[in-house]
């Protein structure tokens, strides 16, 4: 079994904003091009045109609806991906210590070459983010894109992960919950971003931002300018054209 | 614990970033190809480009498995087989190439208008329209037909542009912002950048779609609304807008034809405006009661009183207007059934659109001079915005719905002005300043003028001697005066009908007709295969080109295979469909980021190569070899008026040359250079009012954009319409046939109407009680999806999505299957259960669905097994009414095709239903069969 460091210097994470998400998918094949040319083997798609492509990413977008007894059902598009947890089950059940989370930033990473392709991590972790790669039988997870974070070869700019950066929506937030004032600790401070499933004990990294509230828009009716009537002396046109008529003359 | 690993954090991510323009769908994001060792590895957005800004959708992060698609074609086909089964033999391009030119040769010498070419999605009509100009044929045009014409041709109609490629919301800016119909498709990057925008600042977001997915899951309030009522609800927020005063009276009567005075003396002028003179309509001066011209100094227009000539009256504009849409019949009590919308909400909508315009106007500080040369000290605007596309606009009261939009957009006085809707450049321009369409073909000749244009009146439309329409496809006739982009949805019917001729040859270009974008396609399919009595080709003749191993290849007799988007030339033009910016212009081109590694070529330099075979005009020099060396040779040196060309940027010799200059040999390069397109903003005081804007109009005469400036006022009230109804009405030289009179008074209407689709209003509703949709989703566009390895698995199959009424009421569970039946056909497909849906609507996935047989797929794939096309279900035709005539299933003013339109019942499927009907016969692939498995990695 592997341990989990007591203490990460940083914890480096994302904060996915649900009121926003809209579902494209742009984050998941952003994710798919990067780490299929990057960390690791290749992610593989078995039967690619055929009958069951089964591919391995890294990043699923999945879409729940929502009913209400008084309002309009709402529908929430749910990206998904690992979220580094201070408290790993998945690191803490591998048998060869590949699953490991990192001192530094608190990115939780599989080392391929000490994996034996067991499956356990993925049964352990509650969230179902890991996904055992069809041609290599290695386990396959989120790097946080811990070789863009740091990659001296990109531009500052684009150090971050390649789902951050491509989010048209802006959905998607990078940064270091560990710093009080960083981005994503002051988003998730104003917007009550939450923890998955807190009740699973493993403290993950990674933020939602809950939906605001939606169908709210009420109104009261248009206050008119010409209904009721202006019974207004002196004034011999009623009703909406009494009203253009002063209305042009104010012009 | 044991030593940390230490993976490698700095891997080199590429040898080289190529910086091209994205074509995975039409948004035309800038992207970067990271190249190692001569491959492409990954490709992610430019970060400098102006459309996407560094994002990029699932669609562009994919585009390496479009460029390695096992469907890609090999090498020019000539059909061995029986058109449809898909059996070819590879030949050589100087085979094909002279093939084409033997065919076309003495089409053009003896019967120009029996080439019928057509192209798809392709981006440069500007070049195609230009080459088939030189043919000489009438018989050309893309696929706006029966895509979203209606919002195109409402839009430069009603206010000179529309939304997308025409204008976009101030997403810095606006408060309020309305999204109508799916849109989920067109310009999606810059809608979800603009909606996260909005989000940042806690803008109010309204839907008005009757499926709750993709933004309308994010819209802070969703209206769930019945298909084809869009027109109706948008007139009730009129109507209680009006009715509360809240509407910009300044705004319309500067910049609009609010106050314009109506003829209202019977005869061949009622409707139309009065005029001095020297043509100019006249307004009422409220100062002296008299009519003067619009546009007289220091007058007081007047919206409210007319005047009197000869006993008779003659009302303003606005009064047409006000009594017209203050009519009970548009009051939200009236409408909230048939829409599906509690009259309380869209009276809240209406008083959330008022309180915004009126109670947060936006004021910017900046100058500005309009063309009446009257001097501003700021900006003002009302941020409400609105967007709409294909959604609202393919219904038959498409046209006029769309009018209603920029009706509501106008009354508030949010176009051009800070925080509502803004034009993109070449955009403002009216009607007036397009071109009318020409159809004037004479063997060896070029055509007399463009195809395309907005008809002024009856005198514009194309029709022979004996009033029959000239064009193959009836566009810019009776049946759809102002079809602005042609009906390609008819040409093949109208074709095998020899209706209102016979062609020779069918040449199309990457447009899936024999699938996804025909309607009824099993009929469709066996009308490009019928045969005559001497076992000819019904259509003699189909060429067509596409990258791809489409259902369409399968039907052609010579298929020229074009290029992927990574492996060729393509400019973004001004001249075409421009990537501008509301506060700039802009254009792009795509370039060979590597080249094709099979006996493929680019369309575009293949259509030049063909066109100096056959001596076009303009293809050839004057010793009759071939002026261009390639479309990029074109790119750079053709002028479609002196020192306008395809590309606006790195004009003249120096390079310099912004809009106008002499070609540039280096011109191509220059983009490269500069990440593959051209940016300049428009000066500040130009940046809004821009049709009354003296600085934008004489910046976009100095850019090219007009030769001399267009100010104009919006068209409430669009007298040319009205002038289609005269005719109706039986004034004028040239009549319609009597069948159509009533319809086109009906939607020939001059100010905006709503009347209930056609087939809503020939339906019995217990027959058919449910409407049906399809979306196309935002990871998937058309049918290219499909072959894609990463974006299949997010969208494999098309399931059957019904709200939970219709689910209890026919007792489906999961798993399921169901029969969708039409008048006009039927399709088996599996159930889901929604709620976040209209009730009283189904809908689908667009586009998914797959021919076995195509593009590379597996027989078995789900794209074909447990997918169908509702295009199945609908006609080009509407069902008989018993009075002996067809009737289009279109749009009465455009002929765009009203896929919308659609209604059908549905049923459970027996049980053990496992594979959708219809289930068409395999085509033969010419492409080899795939590898089972993938994993893509250069090694650099």
């Amino acid at each position: 079994m592997t341990s989990l460091p007591t203490h990460t210097e940083r914890k480096l994470g994302l904060v996915i904003d649900l009121d926003t998400c809209v579902g494209c998918h742009a984050c998941v094949i952003s994710c798919k091009g990067w780490n299929t040319e990057n960390y690791g083997a290749p992610l593989a798609d078995m039967d690619a045109w055929g009958e069951t492509p089964e591919g391995t990413f890294l990043n699923r977008v999945h879409t729940f609806e929502v009913t209400r007894d008084t309002a309009p059902p709402m529908v929430v598009h749910f990206p998904k991906s690992c979220l580094h947890c201070d408290d790993a089950p998945c690191v803490t059940v591998c048998p060869t210590g590949a699953s490991y989370k990192r001192v530094e930033d608190g990115i939780v990473l599989v080392n391929e070459s000490a994996c034996i392709g067991c499956g356990l991590c993925a049964w352990a972790c509650p969230y179902g983010a890991r996904e055992m790669d069809g041609a290599e039988k290695v386990m396959k997870k989120c790097t946080l894109c811990v070789d863009r974070i740091y990659n001296e070869n990109l531009p500052e700019r684009d150090r971050e992960p390649a789902c951050v950066r491509t989010c048209p929506a802006g959905a998607r937030h990078f940064g270091d919950f560990a710093d009080p004032d960083s981005h994503v600790s002051r988003l998730v401070a104003a917007r009550g971003g939450i923890d998955l499933m807190p009740e699973q004990g493993t403290r993950p990294v990674n933020k939602y931002l809950p939906p605001r509230g939606r169908d709210t828009l009420e109104t009261p009716a248009l206050a008119s300018l010409c209904d009721p009537l202006p019974d207004t002396p002196g004034t011999p046109v009623q009703g909406f054209l009494g009203w253009l008529d002063r209305a042009l003359e104010r012009i | 614990m044991s030593v940390q690993p230490a993976p490698d954090l700095s891997p080199r991510v590429s040898d080289e970033i190529r910086k091209t323009t994205c074509y995975m769908c039409a948004c035309r994001c800038g992207i970067d190809v990271h190249m190692k060792g001569g491959k492409v590895a990954y490709i992610d957005g430019n970060r400098d480009h102006p459309v996407n800004k560094g994002v990029l959708c699932a669609k562009g992060s994919a585009g390496i498995m479009q460029h390695l698609s096992p469907a890609r074609l090999r090498a020019p086909l000539k059909r061995v087989g029986p058109r449809g089964s898909g059996e070819f033999k590879e030949i050589s391009w100087d085979e094909a190439l002279s093939l084409a030119a033997d065919w076309l040769r003495p089409l053009r010498a003896t019967a120009p208008e029996k080439l019928a070419f057509f192209t798809g999605r392709d981006q440069s009509q500007s070049f195609t329209g230009w080459w088939a100009q030189a043919f000489g044929t009438p018989n050309w045009a893309a696929h706006g037909g029966f895509c979203s014409v209606n919002m195109a041709a409402a839009g430069i109609y009603t206010m000179g542009g529309s939304f997308w490629e025409f204008g976009q919301p101030d997403w810095e800016r606006t408060k309020l912002f309305l999204l109508f119909g799916v849109a989920e498709d067109h310009d999606s990057n810059p809608i979800k950048m603009g909606l996260g925008r909005l989000k940042e600042r806690g803008a109010r977001v309204i839907g008005v779609n009757p499926i709750r997915s993709g933004y309308n899951a994010i819209a802070d309030d969703w209206v769930g609304i019945t298909p084809g009522t869009d027109g109706l609800f948008i007139l009730a927020l009129v109507h209680e807008l009006l009715r509360a005063g809240k509407i910009d009276l300044d705004y319309l009567i500067r910049y609009t034809n609010a106050p314009y005075l109506v003829n209202a003396a019977d005869g061949s002028e009622n409707g139309l405006f009065l005029r001095d003179a020297d043509g100019k309509p006249l307004v009422r001066d409220r100062r002296t009661g008299h009519a003067v011209a619009w546009d007289a100094p220091d007058i007081a227009p007047d919206l409210a009183a007319g005047v009197e000539i000869a006993g008779t009256t003659h009302l303003p504009v606005f009064r047409h207007l006000t009594d017209r849409y203050l009519s009970k019949d548009y009051a939200p009590d009236a409408v909230a059934k048939r829409c599906g919308i509690p009259a309380p909400r869209i009276r809240a909508i209406a008083a959330e659109i008022a309180r915004v315009a009126f109670e947060e106007e936006i004021t910017i500080p900046q100058p500005w001079t309009d063309f009446r040369g009257v001097r501003h000290e700021t900006m003002t605007g009302r941020p409400v915005a609105m967007h709409a596309m294909r959604g609202v606009s393919a219904h038959s009261n498409g046209f006029q719905t769309a009018r209603a939009l920029h009706l509501l957009q106008i009354l508030i006085g949010s176009v051009e002005t800070p925080g509502g809707f803004r034009f993109k450049p070449p955009y403002p321009k009216p009607p007036e300043a397009h071109p009318r369409p020409h159809a004037g073909h004479v063997p060896g000749q070029p055509l007399d003028g463009p195809h395309l244009g907005y008809p002024l009146g009856p005198e514009h439309l194309l029709l022979d001697e004996a009033d029959q329409p000239k064009r193959i496809d009836k566009a810019f006739s009776w049946e759809a005066p102002l079809s602005a982009h042609g009906m390609m949805h008819m040409v093949i019917s109208n074709a095998h009908a020899g209706d209102p001729y016979k062609i020779d040859t069918l040449f199309l270009y990457m447009a899936n007709m024999a699938w996804n974008s025909s309607m009824n396609t099993t009929q469709v399919m066996q009308m490009l295969t019928d045969t005559d009595a001497n076992g000819d080709y019904v259509i003699p003749r189909i060429i067509y080109s596409d990258a791809y191993s489409s259902e369409m290849v399968a039907f052609a007799d010579l298929v020229l295979p074009d290029t992927t988007y990574l492996e060729r030339h393509d400019c973004i033009s001004l001249l075409d469909r421009p990537i501008c910016e509301a506060e700039a212009l802009a254009d792009s081109i795509r370039w060979p980021v590597v080249q094709p590694d099979r006996d493929v070529r680019p369309f575009q330099s293949v259509l030049l190569d063909l066109g100096a075979r056959l001596g076009l005009p303009g293809m050839v020099k004057d010793d009759g070899t071939a002026k261009f060396k390639d479309y990029a040779d074109y790119i750079s040196n053709h002028e479609r008026r002196p020192g306008i060309g395809p590309l606006a940027g790195f004009r003249g010799p120096d390079g310099m040359g912004q809009g106008r200059g002499a070609p540039n040999p280096d011109q191509i390069a220059r983009y490269i250079e500069n990440g593959g397109f051209w940016f300049e903003h428009i000066p500040e005081e130009a940046q809004f009012f821009k049709p009354w804007n003296a600085a934008y109009q004489n910046w976009a005469v100095a850019r090219g954009l007009f030769d001399s400036p267009q100010p104009y006022v919006f068209n409430l009230y669009a007298e040319p319409l009205r002038r289609f109804q005269l005719a109706a009405e039986g004034y004028g030289s040239r009549q319609p046939p009597d069948h159509l009179r009533a319809r086109l008074m009906e939607a020939m209407d001059p100010l905006p109407i709503w009347y209930p689709t056609f087939t809503d209003a020939a339906t019995d509703p217990a027959a058919y009680p449910l409407h049906a949709l399809t979306q196309r989703p935002m990871a998937h566009y058309h049918s290219w999806g499909s072959q894609n390895a990463w974006l299949r698995q997010i969208h494999g199959h098309t399931p059957l999505y019904v709200s939970g009424e219709v689910w209890r009421a026919r007792g489906f569970r999961s798993g399921d299957w169901a029969t969708l039946t039409s008048p006009h056909g039927r399709i088996t497909l599996p159930v889901v259960r929604m709620d976040a849906l209209n009730p009283h609507t189904v809908w689908t996935w667009n586009a998914i669905a797959k021919r076995r047989g195509a593009w590379a797929l597996d027989a078995c794939a789900p794209e074909a097994a447990q997918s169908s096309l509702l295009n199945h279900l609908i006609h080009e035709l509407l069902p008989p009414k018993g009075d002996g005539l067809r009737w289009a299933n279109s749009d009465p003013v455009t002929g765009q095709a009203a896929w919308y339109d659609l209604r059908v019942r549905i049923e459970k499927a027996p049980a053990g239903q496992r594979v959708t009907y219809p289930a068409h016969p395999a085509q033969a692939s010419p492409v080899p069969n795939p590898p089972r498995d993938l994993a893509h990695q250069v090694k650099g």
